[in-house]
């Protein structure tokens, strides 16, 4: 229950963060590392991924490395555009 | 004891069953109804190629029937076509379990997938969609007016049935095997399920989100593909790709399964390299996700891009080429039988391997200059799709015919049927890759002259495949009347599925099933 509450309470502190980062234009890479941190404390935390299987833990692992196989290879494509 | 056909006959029984028997005959009646309806397609097509001016349906209509065709025959059809009968059927027999590990879910992928069947014929029945079954933007999002997403939304629904059945497989792999069913004892075609599960599970949702990404385009304006907002049209070949090339896999990768399980039965020869066919089935679900960009060599994709998917995708070729080389070993020495299902293998085997190596022609980059968006195209993935994955799955029905219903078909009548659709096949195809090479483009209703000769062969030999189809389906209808019964074991087969009666009880195993190697050929104690 404790750590449930102060990963709410840090997801809270992240999001007036976001707010802070737009105000002042920090950004796009930095929203996405506030958003990617959020996420990782939702899964972490209240999907309870921490105290699964290593078996789960290795499933949701490839998932995330198949979504960089998508985007990696996409925008090799879109980077290397004009170069060649 | 009744058998799972007989156990209670009322209509209620089988709309209600979570048996994953009677829901792989759910899917067989199915997905044979939505053949039937993209087989007429083909034949309404061939008929306007069979002359060289466009005067049989309008270049409109040609559009929506290749696109009907191309949707219903891979997603209606080929996507399901082993995994949700031949796999629903068999993967519990196999592994010696009562039924899969999610038997409910198992029936609401059916319906899901009747659902999203039903809702993608609608979108037919009220015009049509004229996008190609690949819907490439911004035609799709931006100036068609055809029924994208009426038809999308069918397509998303589907793809909802393949995600349930692949978890499904999946759980049922890893939890539910007889205590003595380690991974080196699953049968081949248990690995092949498994690895095509993984594919379904991890590529399916990239489909379902490109396809809302269309309709938010369409409806809304985001601008997503579309460059006049600020889009980018080939990221939607990026995504579709990325699901629609390891999809090719989802559609063999079965159909090699099942070709592993006939092959030692009618050699009476144990499987070779057994550790190999297995391994490079996982190889295949992992690496067919590198090389999507094999598609858009021609489209504006960078060189940089195409050199990498290019290299890669020769790498592709070797896992298959595994299995092609195993197989053949498995034959050598043999004491082969030509029996339908035999048949159907040693077609699957000789029509997949030019598939094969003509995708590498295609993965060449000059070379796909050359060819891209030819007909030698649309040969090669035909060989591919129907040469390879058809036969397969009229293979694996006609091996394991006997065990779902219980009946012997007629013997003569089935080799007929494998022949007739070998030839038919090749007759229809094979001048395709000259089309194609001479230089003739896909997806047009009318050609010049000099091609009529070749078309006229093409559309002659889809005559005899039309009756080679036509044929196992009255036949099979005939058995389940008049057939003789089969009996536990009519081909003296390796497996477990062929341990219990035929039809088998509602609950596959009274005890816990012995398990014995794999592919013990030939029968100990019988031969
Ligand atoms: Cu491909």
């Amino acid at each position: 229950m404790k750590t449930h509450l102060l990963v709410w309470l840090s997801l809270m502190l992240l999001l007036g963060l976001t707010v802070v980062a737009w105000q002042y234009h920090l950004g796009f890479l930095m929203a996405l590392a506030i958003a990617v941190t959020k996420a990782a404390l939702v899964i972490a935390f209240f999907m309870h991924l921490r105290k699964e299987s290593p078996l789960t833990k290795f499933v949701a692992g490839a998932v995330l490395f198949w979504l960089l196989i998508l985007f990696g290879f996409t925008l090799a494509d879109y980077f290397s555009r004009l170069g060649f | 004891m009744k058998d799972y056909l007989y156990e209670d006959v009322s209509l209620k029984s089988w709309l209600l069953t979570t048996d994953h028997k009677r829901i792989g005959i759910l899917f067989l009646l199915t997905i044979t109804f939505f053949f039937i309806i993209g087989g007429v397609a083909a034949t309404l097509m061939r008929m306007e190629l069979a002359t060289a001016p466009g005067d049989l349906v309008s270049a409109d209509v040609y559009n929506r029937l290749f696109t009907l065709h191309g949707t219903v025959m891979v997603w209606l059809f080929l996507i399901p076509s082993i995994p949700a009968t031949l796999g629903n059927f068999l993967l519990p027999l196999m592994i010696g379990a009562k039924d899969l590990a999610f038997p409910r879910l198992n029936l609401l992928s059916w319906y899901v997938f009747l659902f999203g069947g039903l809702l993608t014929l609608w979108s037919i029945i009220i015009g049509g969609v004229d996008t190609g079954w690949t819907f490439y933007t911004p035609y799709s999002t931006t100036y068609t007016n055809s029924h994208v997403i009426m038809m999308a939304a069918g397509i998303f629904i589907v793809g909802f049935s393949s995600i349930f059945s692949g978890l499904n497989f999946i759980v049922t792999v890893h939890s539910l095997r007889a205590p003595e069913m380690t991974w080196t004892r699953l049968p081949l075609f248990v690995w092949t399920l498994y690895a095509t599960s993984l594919i379904m599970v991890l590529a399916t949702p990239i489909l379902s989100v490109t396809l809302v990404l269309i309709a938010a385009e369409r409806l809304f304006g985001v601008g997503i593909f579309d460059p006049a907002l600020g889009g980018d049209p080939l990221l939607f070949q990026h995504l579709f790709w990325f699901y629609s090339h390891p999809a090719v896999y989802i559609m063999i990768l079965p159909g090699m399964g099942v070709i592993s399980e006939i092959l030692p039965c009618f050699a009476r020869r144990p499987i070779f390299g057994y550790k190999f066919i297995a391994g490079s089935s996982l190889a295949i679900a992992v690496f067919g996700f590198l090389v999507w960009g094999h598609h858009m060599f021609a489209a504006g994709q960078s060189l940089y891009a195409g050199l990498v998917f290019s290299f890669l995708s020769f790498l592709v070729a070797v896992p298959s080429g595994i299995k092609v080389f195993s197989w053949t070993a498995t034959l050598y020495k043999g004491s082969i039988r030509f029996d339908t299902p035999m048949l159907y293998a040693l077609g699957f085997m000789g029509l997949f391997t030019i598939g094969g190596l003509t995708g590498l022609f295609l993965a060449t980059l000059a070379v796909d200059v050359h060819l891209t968006d030819t007909f030698f195209v649309v040969a090669h993935f035909h060989f591919i799709m129907v040469g390879g994955m058809l036969m397969a799955y009229l293979g694996g029905l006609h091996f394991w015919w006997p065990k779902m219903t219980g009946k012997l078909y007629p013997e003569t009548l089935g080799r007929i049927s494998a022949v007739l659709i070998f030839l038919g096949f090749n007759g229809t195809f094979l001048p395709q890759f000259i089309l194609g090479y001479l230089g003739m483009p896909r997806r047009y209703y009318a050609y010049p002259e000099q091609f009529e000769f070749l078309n006229v062969i093409s559309s002659a030999g889809a005559v005899l495949l039309a009756l080679g189809y036509a044929l196992p389906l009255a036949y099979f209808t005939w058995s389940l009347i008049k057939g003789r019964p089969a009996g536990a074991d009519p081909w003296n087969a390796a497996g477990l599925e062929w341990k219990v009666s035929s039809p088998p009880p509602h609950h596959n195993f009274e005890t816990i099933p012995v398990v014995e190697q794999p592919y013990r050929y030939p029968r100990p104690g019988h031969e």
